[in-house]
């Protein structure tokens, strides 16, 4: 009777432990990790608690764990996960915590304050990441050929579609925001080409759009394809692919108006 | 030197896209390592001939290079500085001539420039999956760290 109860004692540890290994999992998922990450740090955490039946399944958006074998009581767990935008510093604090667990540094309940830490990280003010956004720009555009004026125009444009995406860039679907997106720009860069703030439209446009520009969808799908991991590497190239389109086709929309309207007459 | 004002804007670049993407800030200085030496490779490399493609793969090895070694010396993943650190390299200007070139009506050049960026985005692809083939140990020798346990299977 004794014994019985303290194998369900046990058996509630290791569920709080793969409780603990699915959010980690997730946090690192959602905030840009690659697959083979998410799934070694799950192993690992399994692992380290002793958990020998366990095992992972990682897909871009979801994260699927079991445990259960004759002597581990069953245990399964399905999570879909949408991939929320990358914050670098959370897989990074992620890796530091899995590390520390490996030393064994810490205790199940520690586990899960830790993970509670890192998912209430701070971000940064929305100011912050709009002036980043615009020094991006700025940059960019220089690094394409564009003289001080140009970047200085870049700066603003940049500024102001991150306010934009900021503001509106929950309510929309990705391609239809990335569209109006790559449309603000261009239509910003055109008005200040006349105000002429700036001589090289196309310097303007190409620094000012780099920040929609779906790097980490690209280079995680990459990496991904290298590990082997084909399904969620397809995926994610497929998203980088349509935010790209969806640029151009923003971009190619607003310079068939303007050319509409000046009557052929292209810069 | 223009030169020099292109590593620099490649450096400040790259530093407001680790901001964009939450890096910790005390990695910000890395990832504009990473950005700039990229770029520098890419410069030059395009400035002496060398067809786009081409120098892109290279530079694309400098910064996946760069940041493995960053990773292990700092022990946190590379993707903090691999991330920020390609984006001078990813062809966002080669999109834009594409789709400036369909508008104008110009589909040979647009098929062109299309192709390139493609091109590019192969090189890139090629330069990241050749730099992870590299084993843990080899950058850890680098770093001047001690392999231990533990941190010598995980993936950085």
């Amino acid at each position: 009777m004794c014994g019985e109860k303290k194998e369900t004692e046990e058996n509630r540890q290791k569920k709080r432990v793969m409780e603990a290994a699915m959010r980690a999992g997730q946090i690192l998922l959602a905030n840009g990790a690659e697959i083979s990450r998410v799934e070694e740090t799950i192993d690992r955490i399994c692992g380290h608690y002793g958990i020998e039946s366990g095992s992972a399944f990682v897909l871009s958006n979801g994260i699927f764990i079991t445990m259960g074998d004759r002597r581990e009581e069953f245990f399964a767990k399905v999570q879909h996960i949408p991939v929320s935008g990358a914050h670098l510093n959370r897989v990074a604090a992620v890796n530091q915590l899995s590390r520390e667990i490996s030393e064994g540094k810490h205790t199940v309940e520690e586990l899960d304050r830790c993970l509670d830490d890192i998912e209430q990280m701070p971000g940064k003010r929305p100011l912050i990441q709009m002036l980043a956004s615009a020094v991006g720009s700025g940059a960019f555009c220089y690094l394409f050929g564009g003289a001080l004026s140009d970047c200085a125009s870049a700066f603003l444009s940049g500024f102001i579609l991150y306010a934009c995406l900021l503001h509106f860039g929950g309510r929309l679907s990705k391609i239809v925001g990335n569209i109006l997106g790559g449309a603000l720009v261009t239509f910003l860069c055109l008005v200040m080409y006349h105000m002429r703030l700036g001589n090289h439209i196309s310097s303007m446009i190409i620094g000012s759009v780099i920040p929609m520009i779906p790097g980490v969808a690209f280079t995680n799908a990459i990496r991904d394809i290298a590990d082997g991991d084909y399904i969620a590497g397809s995926v994610r190239m497929l998203d980088a692919m349509l935010v790209f389109l969806s640029i151009a086709l923003g971009v190619g929309v607003v310079f068939t108006l303007y050319y509409r309207m000046t009557g052929g007459v292209l810069l | 030197m223009s030169l020099l004002a292109e590593l620099f804007a490649a450096a400040i670049g790259t530093v407001a896209f680790s901001v964009l993407f939450f890096v910790p800030r005390k990695y910000y200085a890395f990832c504009g390592i990473c950005g700039a030496a990229g770029w520098a490779v890419y410069a030059v490399l395009t400035g002496r001939g060398v067809s786009a493609t081409e120098s892109t793969f290279y530079a694309t090895l400098a910064v996946i290079f760069l940041s493995r070694l960053f990773a292990v010396a700092e022990r946190c993943p590379s993707t903090l500085f691999l991330i920020p650190g390609i984006f001078p390299l990813v062809p966002g200007a080669g999109v834009y001539w594409t789709s400036y070139h369909i508008v104008t009506n110009d589909l040979e050049m647009a098929s062109q420039t299309g192709f390139a960026a493609l091109k590019v985005a192969v090189a890139i692809v090629l330069g990241i999956i050749f730099v992870f083939e590299i084993p843990q140990g080899v950058f850890a020798v680098l770093a001047g760290k001690k392999r231990e346990e533990g941190a010598g299977k995980k993936k950085s």
